[in-house]
């Protein structure tokens, strides 16, 4: 195992080294271009150096690690408590959505299970979520393909969205709210019909996108039939959410895990595209948008009555154990491995992002590519820095 | 890969960014010109945290919970006169220094949810901001005006249980 | 021309002060209307936002601001560029929109020259932005700014034709390649014995317009056509190392060249300074031709900009194809039937 990863490692510094002499000269081989880690085409400091032939691709490698934050480590010296209140930073568009996993964790191990109410409450702040995150990537691969247009609305309609999460929580980004046996807070008066509002708003945007992006002639030519990627591949390299289920893979572990959120209990579908190009990527996006407004509207309807927080100590000392919970978050699949020793603090913490394994994929997906087909690509995968770093 | 884009899609949205327009010049823009108008936030938006004297004894529990330890508090302990006439001094907290560091401070509201006594709250107060970090340094006066504007708690939805708390005023 | 307007005779070297102003204003005056106008507002407006409102009422001195923020930045040139490539590439392309506005009249008697191929000089005159344009992405030895130089030379070059094939049609049906006569052949035109409103080219040379539209997009280097300027791959592409003044000619340029290009577009096919209804040698139209010379403009520039806020790019190979493929056959097929239809009817 070492020698093939030391033979990689020689053969591209051997690479590196033989392109160094090619640098500003016009020279149509081999000439090797940086994309980032400062670019207005990246969603974050992602460093991705392509070795170019003209305009096209001979090989591309990311590189990352410019927004490493330490959450593992810094996991290991926090409570419970605090670490909820970080973990919110990672996937910092859909921030509730990473404190979903930790705290479903948090919960197995200490053996306590949230009450239907706050369940549900938690239900639909993740599907909000969801929801913020993925309007901006609607908005964004616009702006990464050239229209300006379509991110302003993106933002403007994602303000609606972040005032029902403050309103709720007291934060648009960063809500804090999900406690180890339930909620902080319950629901203010008034939320029900506020966010029932705001979901036709959301929907009327989705509409707005169809018809400003998806249905533009020039859009599709640019996204149809590029990065696609094949199932088997897809899996091979730990795709998940939208980008796998854009390859035709129908797996979504809100409706095939078993973990404690609602979603069992209301109707809903999970959207598939059997093309796996860029812009089934954006298609299926699209659609899950207007489904987790579905989801939403029907949990809305019916939040049982009850206490939004389970019988749990003042001090949280989670009894000794493992505890692996992945949820099916905006960016795709993020999972918390839990270690606890008995402690105020959690032995030890292990992320797995989703979009730290999406872009594994790019070496793969960008190799014989044109150069404005790396950034649709990367558009379309859809990673947060935050994410891929933590 | 078509050389010749059909008309109709492209034209639509060439309809949606002119309704836009129309819609903006005839009604008015999603934006507002701050600072000559604001938008007022929610009341249970964490602008900054007030202080309510009374109530704090001291304990300390804000300041150890804090991720990013960014609550001084120093106190000193006195004997209080006796409740009623012939029975022992009391010993009692006193708050000499009670400052938050809101360069330091990521809002997380953990101070706010652990103390036991209901000293600290959240107002939705947000514009106070400093040319000097170091006058980001909110001390215990300060923390005290705060609670001038913090807002009073709302009503639950119908189905909650939860009992609304009260704002010591 | 001055004897006609002033009622003095001027002296020659007095003539060319006031034409070497008028020709400053004449660019600068579209440039600073177009930026405010529709990069500022109508962007804005499309983005349900209000755009810059506090320099000036409703923000329209926001290009000033912007020109004084431009002026006192430092002058950066990179230390492995070409430095007097470097320098001269912003003056070769202002040079060329200069050179384009001078065969655009603005009244009947309103013209800086007025000679019998002005149509002709007026295209051969736009290519030479292409050449600063390269010499922009070569000298200023970045990869970046080289890739975007390269993607301009084969998109500028690949758009010229349909330009040219687009106005063929214009000059077919007005007989002539002169502005003037172009603008009286309009004028004086009649639609099928009806001369109400003259004749404006646009009613059968519709497609002409449209190949010539989406040619002056592509010239500009506008979305949905702008992979040389692709900004969310290429940082600015052949801009990226221009900052300060510089940058500020490359700016005032495109936007300047934007609405001669438009003002050409309304002389040829919306009728140039004439309204109908007045007699075109009427004197009357030296006062108000300019005026209505810059509402057809801002018109014509409404929809070059429409387009550029509404749609993404095109790839630099499907653009080529949409030149080669679509667009000149198309404007080849135009002339052909304009040539038909001019001598059936």
């Amino acid at each position: 195992m070492t020698d093939v990863s030391n033979r990689n490692q020689l053969a591209y510094i051997a690479a590196q080294a033989s392109d160094a002499r090619v640098n500003v000269e016009f020279e149509t081989e081999g000439m090797t271009l940086n994309l980032g880690p400062q670019h207005p085409a990246t969603h974050g400091t992602l460093r991705v150096i392509v070795k170019l032939d003209g305009e096209r691709v001979l090989r591309a490698d990311p590189m990352m690690g410019y927004m490493h934050r330490g959450y593992e480590k810094l996991a290991e010296v926090r409570t419970y408590p605090q670490v909820t209140a970080l973990v919110n930073r990672i996937d910092w568009l859909g921030s509730f959505a990473n404190e979903v996993p930790f705290i479903l964790a948090a919960e197995q191990l200490m053996e306590v299970e949230a009450p239907p109410r706050a369940q549900w409450i938690r239900t639909i702040l993740f599907e909000l979520s969801r929801i913020s995150n993925v309007i901006l990537f609607l908005g964004d691969m616009g702006v990464q393909l050239g229209a300006v247009t379509p991110v302003f609305f993106a933002f403007r309609d994602r303000e609606f969205v972040l005032n029902q999460i403050e309103a709720v929580t007291g934060g648009r980004f960063h809500p804090n709210f999900d406690r180890i046996g339930g909620l902080k807070d319950d629901i203010p008066r008034g939320w029900i019909e506020e966010t029932t509002g705001v979901l036709g708003r959301i929907r009327t945007f989705c509409d707005e996108m169809e018809d400003l992006v998806t249905g533009n002639e020039i859009f599709q030519a640019r996204t149809r039939g590029i990065g696609v990627i094949p199932p088997e591949v897809g899996l091979a390299y730990g795709l998940s959410g939208a980008n796998i289920r854009a390859s035709g893979v129908d797996w979504d572990l809100r409706r095939d895990g078993g973990v404690g959120l609602a979603h069992d209990q209301v109707d809903w579908k999970v959207w598939t595209h059997p093309d796996g190009d860029s812009f089934s990527r954006y298609w299926v996006r699209l659609q899950e948008v207007r489904e987790a407004c579905g989801i939403i509207e029907q949990l809305l309807g019916g939040i049982p009555s009850g206490p939004v927080m389970a019988k749990v100590p003042r001090i949280i000392k989670v009894p000794a154990g493992e505890a692996y919970v992945e949820t099916e978050n905006p960016l795709g699949v993020m999972g918390y491995y839990v270690v606890s020793k008995g402690d105020l603090v959690p032995f030890r913490v292990k992320i797995r992002s989703a979009s730290f394994s999406n872009i594994s994929i790019t070496p793969w997906v960008l190799e014989g590519t044109y150069v404005p087909d790396v950034v649709s690509i990367l558009a379309s995968l859809y990673f947060i820095l935050g994410d891929i770093d933590r | 890969m078509p050389a010749m884009p059909k008309l109709p899609g492209m034209l639509v949205g060439l309809g949606v960014t002119f309704r836009t327009m129309v819609r903006t010049l005839v009604k008015g823009s999603h934006t507002v010109q701050y600072p000559r108008v604001k938008e007022a936030p929610v009341p249970r938006a964490r602008g900054v945290i007030a202080l309510h004297e009374e109530n704090c004894t001291s304990c300390m529990l804000c300041a150890r919970e804090c991720p990013d330890w960014c609550i001084y508090i120093e106190g000193h302990k006195y004997k209080a006169p006796p409740r009623r006439p012939g029975g022992k001094p009391r010993q009692k907290n006193a708050l000499d220094r009670f400052d938050i560091d809101f360069a330091l401070c990521m809002y997380c509201g953990i101070c706010v949810e652990v103390c036991p006594f209901e000293a600290l709250f959240w107002t939705p107060e947000y514009e106070y901001s400093e040319p000097r970090i170091a006058d980001l340094l909110h001390d215990k006066s300060l923390l005290g005006k705060w609670m001038e504007t913090v807002p009073d708690f709302e009503d639950y939805e119908s189905g909650s249980e939860a009992k609304k708390a009260q704002v010591p005023r | 021309m001055s004897s006609a307007i002033l009622a003095i005779e001027l002296a020659y070297w007095q003539q060319t002060v006031l034409r070497a102003l008028l020709g400053l204003v004449a660019v600068l005056l579209p440039a600073g209307t177009l930026v405010y106008l529709f990069l500022f507002k109508m962007m804005s407006f499309m983005q349900s936002r209000l755009g810059p409102m506090e320099t000036g009422p409703y923000g329209s001195l926001q290009l000033l601001a912007e020109v004084g923020k431009f002026l006192q930045k430092e002058d950066l040139i990179p230390a492995a560029a070409d430095r007097v490539v470097f320098k001269l590439a912003p003056f070769v392309v202002l040079i060329s929109t200069f050179l384009l506005v001078l065969v655009i009249p603005a009244g009947p008697d309103l013209w800086f020259i007025d000679i019998d191929t002005g149509i002709f000089l007026a295209l051969a005159v736009s290519s030479i932005s292409v050449i600063g344009i390269l010499m922009a992405g070569w000298a200023s030895a970045s990869k970046y700014s080289l890739i975007g130089g390269l993607r301009a030379a084969g998109q500028l070059v690949a758009y010229e034709l349909p330009l040219v094939l687009a106005v063929m049609g214009v000059v077919i049906q007005a007989g002539t390649l002169n502005v003037q006569g172009i603008v009286m052949a309009q004028a004086s035109g009649e639609i099928f014995g009806w001369g109400g409103i003259g004749n404006p080219f646009i009613l059968t040379q519709f497609v002409g317009f449209a190949i010539f539209l989406i040619a002056v997009q592509a010239e500009l280097t506008q979305p949905p056509f702008d992979m040389p300027v692709a900004e969310s791959e290429l940082v600015t592409g052949y801009l990226t190392e221009y900052s300060g003044l510089r940058f500020l000619m490359f700016f005032i340029g495109e936007f300047a060249t934007a609405g001669i290009f438009s003002a050409l577009a309304a002389t040829m096919f919306l009728g140039g300074w004439y309204v109908p209804g007045l007699d075109p040698t009427d004197n009357l139209f030296n006062v108000i031709g300019p005026l209505v010379l810059i509402g057809k403009m801002v018109l014509v520039a409404f929809l070059i900009f429409w387009f550029r806020f509404t749609y993404p790019r095109f790839r630099e190979d499907q653009l080529q194809q949409l030149a080669w493929k679509f667009l000149i056959p198309l404007s080849l097929v135009n002339i052909v039937a304009t040539g038909v239809l001019k001598v059936v009817f």
